[in-house]
This record gives structure tokens, C-alpha cells and sequence, in this order.
């Protein structure tokens, strides 16, 4: 055994657990894995660490709550529910906020942890579809992430309906409504949610177990799934000077990261509780206990699945058949059902496709700047734009109140708007890319302007540039922009069509939907024939021609961006 | 003058300026814009008193005789709590006739404003003002007012009285400023677009209780700053703004290098 | 090291390889004040243990505030004690956080570190080797040469689910019977109540404008339990009255209204919120989930919003004493959709 400087008891406990188990491998291959820095690295940690305070405050909140729908009559200190019948479920959510000590901070620290936890989730998200972290390897991991954002869904619509009060209330009756709308099997599949009939006693003690049990169990597992890749593909890192595909440039996680994330954890936490101390969230009493007849103004679930209810608002009523007697609801089933269906279907396998019009096999573990995939960039930012104008849809009550709008106006406006502003907010975000590519070109063969004017003898004005040092260049040229797939001819050598042509064709059309207008990054070459003032010449030899070809637009003309002009 | 010239140029000298400006613009508008109508002080009872009233400001839309014409309602029978409560609130004289009359400063004062509830009040029997013990919240019981108010009222006021859409642009305005004999008044007659809760269907004692509770819900929210009341829309705008917003101001910090 | 991954960019353009630009390495490690300065350093450790200090008074401003606050039921008294001990947990988290984050920035190394990544796939003799070890094994099992083995195996696994799913799905579904969503407990001769309290309704006492939220007839003591609260959530009526010259009624319906009073299920036909916003002047009724709105006036037909069908009506009429009741039960389920609605 070899001496250390560490205290007796540390040393000794040391060699047990090693000779039990073997951690000193562990140890070694792990206390100082180097992870890369990068503030936006920390999005996915805000997620691990509300989950962690949700875990720590729903243990507190399930030795109050009482997951039963039996009716009592209230007799605690709040007087504007004194006498009134409500459920168990109600009443002890009504006795942990007003009877136990810190039980309304643990409520609330629990309920804005849960939207933090779905805020952190979307937000994480957005950066590793922006990044390009979920090519090779990643797949999986994106994939495991997605799952577990459904989850936090599932487990964010169970929590927040465990009280039973009005408002939760009126959402499980908009659940009922939408699966009785399933076509064949919705009447069965409500019985099976409810035990029976709406509202019946049987679904609050099932949405407790879900949600303290299956739910979060399965989100645990995926977690530490999704933690696993983490350890095995290691972390991705943005590029940079000396960060390459095969290497990881960073920070040792002992005691760097322990200190900054497990710092990190501790401020999450304090944040919650911040908000848990001074902002009021769901006050059940407000509300009441559930009954089928009251509804409040401004009726909507937590922001999460405000798309959902969104897309319920928008849709027109006139969409609902009646074929041999039987009822088919589309204007139910296409909100409710495909509209969310799409949307998070093209979440989910956006990865292969990206991976089919790129035929990329390999391992990419330096992030794309979102400039450099633009249209990767502009179907995020239309997919997010589609997200959030179905979640202002869902508060188009709220907007009408506070603007001074007709509730009307504003369904009419998004009805339109989810179609067209999503499509416009594309081309929009490309377009931006795309300048602020042949923005960087500029900065690359030009360097930075100085403001610097010189006049020589023979009256020439020139402004001084002041070229870029190497690391600054590095960010700017060190990608590669994907070209549209080259694809084998229709017929072959004896004039045979092939098969698979016509698939390969719709790979190829898509590919070029997404490479054709692309901005290459600066060679060597050009910036030496940029530096050598006016000599065009040098640019005429056909070799330099193709690398003379930075843009092309989908005519295929050629665009040449250099200007040699100060 | 000479100080006062060759301050001409401070940077500050555009806001004193247009300070100055507006005070005296402010001031001229106070001196010199029109009054509302009043009666004659010759006269002899509220009746007449309203009645002068009444012809001055209100009979241009509801008739001489208050008989209403094409989208304007007669006034004959909705009694003195409809007058007090309109008139009361700022919502008559309206500047514009369409479905929705929202609360603006009293043109009357409470005197004429009786004066001109008691003129209608002539006209025919209808609902009387309250009595002050009729609206006290502390003589109603805030549980049973909950009960009532969310079974009646939350779905167009909310469940706390903050306000909510109605269609084509009408709403329900926010509860937590309005008077609790207006609130009375509002519930009896049933004003614009709100349903009429006689004292059938809410008696006068529940009608109480409601006011009770309004008025409890006025102390505020057990768990801190209330956000407008809004419900699960605000909560969730806050999440971002606060909690994601500190926290990526947080993780900036982390990942910057310290100089 | 392998070569699966080229540190050099290049791109796949079918066979021309550009030049790039050579990778300028990690970039210089520039020193904080800290790393330069000693007094640097030992103020960033105070600022450390200040913080950290801050911490330790959090958590005990906690422990004490969590005593002191007694709550005594009211808004105020619960307001302050979750602020007090709110606040106490804040500073306690904050602290510790921000101490340890500091210290990271300023005092630990921040020299960065180079690690070298492996591609994922395992190299080729490892995969030989799986692969074999697969091999043998299977050769062991037999399975190869035992088709009907494998069949019997994979049938036997892919059943035994079923016993569990099968109890655990028919159980859960109550008594399955669909059928109840035809029929609400409103009968011919069920007199009208007034919601919550159960008051009974005079027509007279409907006045022109008036909405009242009702319910069936039912005793007191049947109303404290589940089984009412599942018939009520078929069963609530909204009641209102019109000027007779604004209802427009087909020949059917006319004689389901009395003298301009009107009762409709006050269950959207969308997907099942109570539709509660009457509008008195324009005779519409507006759902506060997703503004469906429906015209009292007109069969409470459905003038916007993504409900199709009309909210089913209640007819009723008035008893001898003067009090509303129903004629008989709806015509047709009420509430949302569902597919077999009409069979």
C-alpha cells in the first residue's frame, strides 16, 4: 500500500471500500476527467438540480398529503373554507399550507422547481439542437432526453393535480373530454382513467402513484442514463483554438467541477427557494375543492402544456363527421392528438434526418456555432416559433385582458399566424445566418476596421484593417459546410435503371433544401489573393475558380462575396 | 439673466424646459377646460335636482322621458341601485355607446349622484341602494361568499376577482378596487353584459357573504407577492423571467474566467 | 491512436482536398489576480469564507425563524413565516453556492487540461472477439440446431406479459359500462335546484336577464357524496331568461322553454369544461376553456369556437306550486363527443 498524505480515518476508509470493491479504478479513471467549460453546458444541470429539489420537497410534501378523494368537511384556520366539503386530497393540501410549519414554502418551492424543471428541459434542449449535439454519437442520448421531457410532462400534469381543486380539476375533465374523442376505443379508455364515469374516486390515489412512484422512477433511470453517455461519448466542446474532434480541452472534474456544479446546485436550489419565499404559486383555496360546475376566468394548465391548449383554442368546431352512426371529433383529435404528435415526432427524429441528407458516419464532438448550419438554425427557431404561438394562443384570454384585444381577433390572428409565422420566421433565421457567415468572411479576409483613415502622397484614402490573430480566425474558418448529396447516376453503364433511385432522389432534393445555399469557409488561398491588393490574376487559374465559390444561391449562379474595396 | 443664459447649453436645460412646458400646458387645461353640467342650486328636491341633471347629461342618448331608443336601454325601472352603480363608478355618462362601459373617474359627485338615482328611482319601482349593514363584509361570511362567488362569478371575474375576457373584446373588470355597496348594486342589476343575480337567486345575505369575501381576498396572498392573481400563464412567464433569467445570469458568471 | 477521426477539417467534396487553415492550438494561459497577486488571493478567500459565513447566519436565521413564526390561520401571519424561513433557506443555499463557485474561479487552478478521446466503437479484434464469444455461446445452447426451441421459447416469453396485463387492464376500467353516458338522473317531474345549496326555483322568480347554475332535486345528505358528484358532473343546468321576442325556437322546442326561460346543459359539447360566461346582452354563452360560444336565443347553437354541436336542452316547465321542473331527461348524452355517441 502506498502512503498518502491524507488523515488516518480517510486513508483507512480509503483501503476498506477499495478492498471490497475495487474504487480505486474508478478513482483513477474518474477524479480528474476533464470536462470542457462553457456556460451553456450548465442548462442541462439546472434540470438535474430542480429535479433533485423536487425529489427533496415532494418527500416532505407526501408526509402531509393524503391521496384520497373522501369527503370531508373543513374545519382548519381558513376561514373562506370554513364548513365547506371537499376532498381529502383538498383538505390536507389546505392543512400542509396553513397548519405546518414550512409546508407552504415546500409547496411552493416544489411547484416553480417543477416549472423550472420543464424551463430548464426546453431550454437545454434548444442548445443541444442549436449545437448540433445530438449528431454521432449522441442519437441515443437525444432520444433519452426527449423521453424524459415527455416525462416531465407526465409528471408535471399528475403533480399539479393532486390537490383536486377547480382548476386541475376542469383539466382532468378536458383529458376525459379529449380521450373520449379517440376514436373505437375513447369511451373505454375513459372508463379505464377513471375507474368509471367522470369524475368517479379512484383518479387522484392513481395520479399520486404515478406521480411519487412510476414517473419519477422512470425518470431517475433515464437520467442516469442520459448521464452515462455523458461519461462514456464524453462531453462535447465548442470549437476553439486546440479543441479538436479527438481531444477534450478543459477542466479537471476534481476540484473544478465539484466545486462549480456542486456551487451550482446550491444556487439552483436557492433560487427555487427565493421564489418559493416570495412569489405565490397555485393557491388552491383560491381555486376551491373540485366540482363538476364551477370554471374560473383564465382557465389554463401550467405553461408547459399551454401548446396543448393552445392548439384546442385555435382549431375550428366544424370538423366533426358523423360516418354510419358513428362520431368522429377531428376538430378534438387534430389538436389534441396530431397536431402535438407532429410536432414532437419531428423532435425526435430530426437526428436521422439531419444524419440521412448528410450521410455523415462520423463522430462529431466539436459543436457547430449555429451559423454555420442554417437551416438547421431556422427549423429550430420555426419549430420554437409554432411552440410559442400555440402557448400565447392558450393564454389569448389573458392577452384580450391585458391588451385590450377581442378574444376573437386574437384566435383569428393565430389560426393564421401558426401556419405562415413559422415559415416566415425560417427564412428569416436563415437568412441571417448566411449574412453573418459572409459576415465572418469579410472579418476573416479583411480583419477588423480600425477607424484608422491614411492618406498617401498620391491622395489614395484607405482605412487600416487590423487582421485577425489566429485564435480568431480558428472560430471562423474551422467548419465545414455540408455540401448537397452527389447521388449514383439513374441507369447504370448499360442503361438498367436502378433501384432505389427514386428514394435516393428525395434524399438528395432534401439534402438540398438544406446545403444548397451555404457559405464556405475562407482558404488560405483566398485570403492570400485577398491581401495582395488588386490583383485579380491570380484568381482567373482554374484551380482557384472552385475555391473562388463561396456562395451559391439556388439558381446556381454564383455569388462571389470578396470585395477587394475598402 | 446673464446665470440663467449661460446655462443655456447644460444637458439638463431640454428637461427643464419641457417641464416647464408641461406644467404650463397642465395648467391652462386645469383653468380653462369645460365642467360637467350642474344643476341649478335653486332647486328644490333631489327629484328635480336629478331630473335637471339627468336632462343635461344623460337624456341625449336615454331620452328626455329615460323611454331609451335603438341600442340605448330605457332607464324606467332599473331603480336607484342601477344609477348609483353606473353613475357611481364612472361608467355613465358613457363617452361612447358600445357593450362594454368601463370604470372611469366619477363625473359626479356622490350629492348629484343621488340626485340622479332618485329622479330614476321616480320613474318606476325597481331595485333600491343598499343599506350600509346590507354591504358590510363584516357582518357576511367570507366560506359561504366563496362558495357562492365561485359557482356564480369566477368564471367571468376569476376565482379572485382579478378580471377575465369575455367575447369580441368585452371583459369583466378586476373586482379588487370596486366598493362593496357597488358590488351589491352590480349583482342586483345586472349591468351591461353581467347576468342579473336577483335576490332570488343570490339572497341579500349571501349577496353579503360574497362582499366578505372580495374584501378578505384584498389582505393578499399567504405564499408572498400574488403576480396579479392571473393564475398558471403568470406563474409561468415568471419562471422564465426570474428563475431561468437568474439562472442563466448565474451560469455566465460560473463560466466566464475571473479576472 | 487511430485514424477514424481526421483532426484536420477537411471536407468530403468528392475527392478535392482544399487546404485549411493550421489549428492554433489551445490559446495562452493568461493569469488571474489571484495567480499574480498574494493580497489578490487572500481577498478572494475572505470573500470566500465571507460568503460561506453567510451561509452558516442563513441557516440559523432558518432554524430560529422556523420556531418564532408561529402560523395562526391568517394570510399575514402564514405570509410572514414563509418569507422568514424562505428567506433563511435562500441565504443558507446561496451562500454555500456562491462561495464555492468563487472559489473555483479565483483560487483553484485554472490551467486547462487536455484529455484524448477514443472513438466509440470497440476496435476490430474486440469485436472478433464478442462475436466469437457470442458464438460459442450459442453453440452451446443449441439453439441453432433447435428451431422449434427457439419458436416455443419466444412464444412462451412474448405470452406471459398478458398476466399480468390482462387482470391489471379489466380491473381498472370500473364496470366498463358506456352505456351510463346516455343518461343523466334528470327526470320528468325532477324539480329545479339552485347550485350549490339546493334552493327550488319559481319561474317567477326568473327574472328577464337572470342566469341561475342548477341542479336536480336532491336531498341534502345524497348531495355529500361521490356518486352525486359523478351525476352532477352530467347533470348541471344553466338556467336563463329572455324576452320571448328575442328566442328563436324551432316547432319541436317550443314547448321545452316557459314564458322566455330556457335551460341548457351547462357541459360543453367541445370537450366537457361547465360553459358559465352567460353574456346578457348578447344571449351568449362562452366557454372560459376554449371559447366555444353558443347563442341562448338559438338553440344554443354554436356561433364560434371549436365546439360543433349545439349544448343539449333541458325541457322543462313549471309544477302546480309554481317551481320549475324537468319534462323529462336530455335527448341526447351530454358532454363531449365520443364515438359510439349516437348508437
Amino acid at each position: 500500500m502506498t502512503t498518502t498524505q491524507a488523515p488516518k480515518p480517510v486513508a483507512a476508509t480509503a483501503d476498506y471500500l477499495d478492498q471490497r470493491t475495487g474504487i480505486s479504478h474508478a478513482v483513477k479513471g474518474f477524479a480528474r476527467k476533464v470536462f470542457p467549460d462553457h456556460w451553456s453546458f450548465l442548462l442541462g444541470e439546472v434540470a438535474l438540480y430542480s429535479f433533485v429539489v423536487l425529489l427533496i420537497s415532494g418527500v416532505f410534501l407526501t408526509m402531509f398529503f393524503v391521496p384520497s378523494m373522501g369527503l370531508v368537511e373543513y374545519h382548519g384556520p381558513l376561514s373562506s373554507m370554513s364548513g365547506q366539503l371537499m376532498s381529502e386530497a383538498f383538505a390536507s393540501t389546505l392543512k400542509l399550507s396553513f397548519e405546518v410549519r414550512g409546508g407552504l414554502l415546500m409547496r411552493q418551492i416544489h411547484h416553480w422547481a417543477a416549472l423550472l424543471f420543464m424551463a430548464s428541459i426546453v431550454t437545454h434542449m434548444m442548445r443541444v439542437f442549436f449545437t448540433g449535439a445530438f449528431r454521432k454519437p449522441r442519437e441515443l442520448n437525444w432520444m433519452v432526453g426527449f423521453v424524459l421531457m415527455i416525462l416531465g410532462l407526465l409528471a408535471g400534469f399528475t403533480g399539479y393535480s393532486l390537490p383536486d381543486d377547480v382548476l386541475s380539476g376542469n383539466g382532468l375533465r378536458i383529458t376525459d373530454g379529449v380521450v373520449k374523442s379517440i376514436p373505437v376505443i375513447g369511451s373505454y379508455l375513459s372508463y379505464f382513467i377513471f375507474g368509471g364515469e367522470f369524475p368517479g374516486e379512484d383518479i387522484i390515489p392513481r395520479l399520486f402513484t404515478l406521480h411519487i412512484l412510476v414517473v419519477p422512477a422512470l425518470i431517475l433511470a433515464l437520467i442516469g442514463l442520459h448521464l452515462l453517455f455523458v461519461v462514456l461519448h464524453k462531453h462535447t466542446q465548442y470549437p476553439g483554438g486546440g479543441r479538436t474532434n479527438n481531444n477534450v480541452v478543459g477542466f479537471p472534474l476534481f476540484p473544478v467541477y465539484v466545486a462549480k456544479a456542486g456551487g451550482f446546485f446550491f444556487i439552483v436550489f436557492g433560487v427555487i427557494a427565493l421564489m418559493g419565499a416570495t412569489m405565490a404559486i397555485n393557491n388552491v383555496w383560491n381555486y376551491g375543492p373540485y366540482d363538476p360546475s364551477p370554471v374560473g376566468a383564465g382557465a389554463q394548465p401550467d405553461w408547459y402544456m399551454l401548446f396543448l391548449e393552445g392548439s384546442l383554442r385555435l382549431m375550428p368546431g366544424q370538423p366533426e363527421f358523423v360516418i354510419a352512426g358513428w362520431t368522429l371529433s377531428l376538430n378534438v383529435l387534430i389538436p389534441a392528438v396530431v397536431i402535438p404528435g407532429l410536432l414532437f415526432t419531428f423532435l425526435a427524429v430530426y437526428p436521422f434526418v439531419e444524419a440521412a441528407v448528410t450521410k455523415d458516419k462520423r463522430e462529431h464532438h466539436v459543436l457547430d456555432r449555429p451559423r454555420n448550419v442554417p437551416v438547421r438554425t431556422g427549423l429550430g427557431v420555426a419549430f420554437l416559433t409554432a411552440f410559442i404561438i400555440l402557448a400565447l394562443a392558450g393564454s389569448n384570454d389573458l392577452i384580450a385582458t391585458h391588451f385590450h384585444l377581442s378574444i376573437n381577433s386574437i384566435t383569428w390572428v393565430f389560426r393564421f399566424a401558426f401556419f405562415l409565422a413559422p415559415v416566415a420566421a425560417f427564412w428569416i433565421t436563415k437568412r441571417i445566418c448566411l449574412g453573418l457567415q459572409r459576415k465572418d468572411r469579410e472579418l476573416v479576409l479583411h480583419g477588423h476596421e480600425t477607424g484608422r483613415i491614411v492618406r498617401f502622397a498620391n491622395g489614395e484614402y484607405i482605412e487600416v484593417h487590423k487582421p485577425l490573430d489566429e485564435q480568431e480566425r480558428w472560430l471562423r474558418v474551422g467548419y465545414e459546410a455540408n455540401r448537397p448529396l452527389e447521388i449514383a447516376p439513374r441507369e447504370d453503364a448499360r442503361g438498367v435503371r436502378r433501384k432505389g433511385y427514386a428514394f435516393d432522389r428525395q434524399l438528395q432534393k432534401l439534402s438540398g433544401f438544406f446545403f444548397e445555399d451555404r457559405v464556405e469557409p475562407v482558404t488560405p488561398a483566398e485570403l492570400a489573393a485577398a491581401h495582395s491588393h488588386g490583383e485579380h490574376d491570380q484568381l482567373d487559374s482554374s484551380d482557384s475558380a472552385a475555391q473562388l465559390d463561396p456562395v451559391r444561391d439556388a439558381t446556381g449562379h454564383g455569388v462571389v462575396t470578396d470585395e477587394h474595396k475598402h | 439673466m446673464k446665470a440663467l443664459a449661460a446655462r443655456r447649453h447644460h444637458r439638463l436645460t431640454p428637461v427643464v424646459l419641457m417641464l416647464l412646458a408641461l406644467l404650463v400646458t397642465g395648467g391652462l387645461y386645469a383653468v380653462l377646460s369645460p365642467t360637467s353640467a350642474s344643476a341649478d342650486t335653486a332647486a328644490t328636491t333631489d327629484i328635480e335636482a336629478g331630473e335637471k341633471l339627468f336632462q343635461a347629461n344623460c337624456a341625449t342618448c336615454h331620452g328626455i322621458n329615460a323611454e331609451g331608443r335603438d341600442e340605448v336601454p330605457s332607464l324606467i325601472g332599473v331603480g336607484a341601485a342601477s344609477v348609483n352603480f353606473q353613475v357611481g363608478t364612472g361608467r355613465m355618462p358613457m363617452q361612447m355607446n358600445s357593450p362594454q362601459a368601463p370604470a372611469k373617474p366619477a363625473q359626479f359627485d356622490a350629492e348629484q349622484t343621488n340626485q340622479l338615482a332618485a329622479y330614476v328611482a321616480s320613474l318606476g319601482p325597481g331595485p333600491a341602494t343598499p343599506t350600509e349593514e346590507q354591504v358590510n363584509p363584516e357582518l357576511g361570511d367570507a366560506s359561504n361568499g366563496s362558495a357562492i362567488f365561485r359557482t356564480n362569478c369566477a368564471m367571468c371575474h376569476n376565482a379572485v376577482g382579478a378580471g377575465g375576457a369575455l367575447s369580441e373584446g368585452k371583459y369583466a373588470p378586476a373586482l379588487t378596487g370596486t366598493t362593496p355597496t357597488h358590488i351589491y348594486e352590480a349583482m342586483l342589476t345586472g349591468p351591461q353584459s353581467m347576468p342579473v343575480f336577483n335576490d332570488a337567486t343570490i339572497t341579500p345575505e349571501e349577496k353579503r357573504d360574497v362582499i366578505a369575501y372580495l374584501v378578505q381576498q384584498r389582505e393578499g396572498s399567504a405564499g408572498g407577492a400574488d403576480l396579479g392573481n392571473l393564475g398558471p400563464v403568470s406563474e409561468g412567464l415568471w419562471v422564465w423571467i426570474v428563475g431561468i433569467g437568474a439562472l442563466i445570469g448565474c451560469a455566465v458568471w460560473i463560466g466566464a474566467k475571473s479576472s | 491512436m487511430t485514424e477514424h477521426n481526421s483532426s484536420e477539417l477537411t471536407t468530403s467534396t468528392g475527392g478535392q482536398q482544399l487546404e485549411t487553415f493550421p489549428d492554433p492550438g489551445v490559446p495562452e494561459h493568461k493569469l488571474r489576480m489571484a495567480d499574480k497577486d498574494p493580497k489578490a488571493a487572500k481577498r478572494a478567500e475572505r470573500q470566500t469564507v465571507v460568503l460561506f459565513a453567510i451561509s452558516i447566519l442563513g441557516t440559523i436565521g432558518m432554524i430560529v425563524a422556523f420556531f418564532v413564526f408561529r402560523l395562526e390561520g391568517t394570510t399575514e401571519s402564514t405570509r410572514n413565516a414563509n418569507l422568514a424561513v424562505g428567506l433563511g433557506l435562500f441565504f443558507a443555499l446561496m451562500g454555500i453556492g456562491l462561495a464555492a463557485v468563487h472559489w473555483a474561479k479565483t483560487l483553484m487552478s485554472d490551467h486547462e487540461h487536455v484529455d484524448e478521446r477514443h472513438p466509440q466503437r470497440g476496435s476490430d479484434d474486440v469485436r472478433e472477439a464478442a462475436i466469437a464469444e457470442l458464438k460459442a455461446g450459442a453453440e452451446d445452447s443449441g439453439i441453432a440446431r433447435r428451431p422449434l426451441l427457439k419458436g416455443a421459447v419466444v412464444t412462451a416469453l412474448a405470452l406471459f406479459p398478458l398476466t399480468i396485463a390482462v387482470p391489471l387492464v379489466s380491473s381498472v376500467g370500473g364496470d366498463w359500462d358506456i352505456s351510463k353516458f346516455k343518461h343523466t338522473i334528470w327526470k320528468r317531474g325532477t324539480r329545479l335546484a339552485i347550485d350549490p345549496n339546493g334552493r327550488l326555483i319559481k319561474a317567477a322568480d326568473v327574472t328577464i336577464g337572470s342566469v341561475v347554475h342548477v341542479i336536480p332535486d336532491v336531498p341534502e345528505e345524497e348531495r355529500r357524496s361521490h356518486e352525486w358528484i359523478t351525476e352532477k358532473a352530467k347533470a348541471v343546468v344553466l338556467l336563463v331568461r329572455l324576452d320571448p321576442a328575442d328566442l328563436k325556437e324551432s316547432e319541436e322546442r317550443k314547448t321545452w322553454s316557459h314564458e322566455g326561460i330556457v335551460a341548457y346543459s351547462k357541459i360543453c359539447t367541445h370537450v366537457g369544461c361547465p360553459v358559465a360566461l352567460y353574456e346578457q346582452q348578447t344571449h351568449h354563452l362562452l366557454c372560459p376553456c376554449h371559447q366555444s360560444t353558443f347563442d341562448v336565443a338559438d338553440g344554443a347553437k354554436v356561433v364560434f369556437g371549436p365546439a360543433k354541436r349545439p349544448l343539449p336542452q333541458l325541457p322543462i316547465a313549471v309544477d302546480d306550486e309554481g317551481y320549475l321542473i324537468a319534462q323529462d331527461d336530455f335527448d341526447e348524452p351530454v358532454g363531449p363527443s365520443y364515438w359510439g355517441r349516437l348508437k
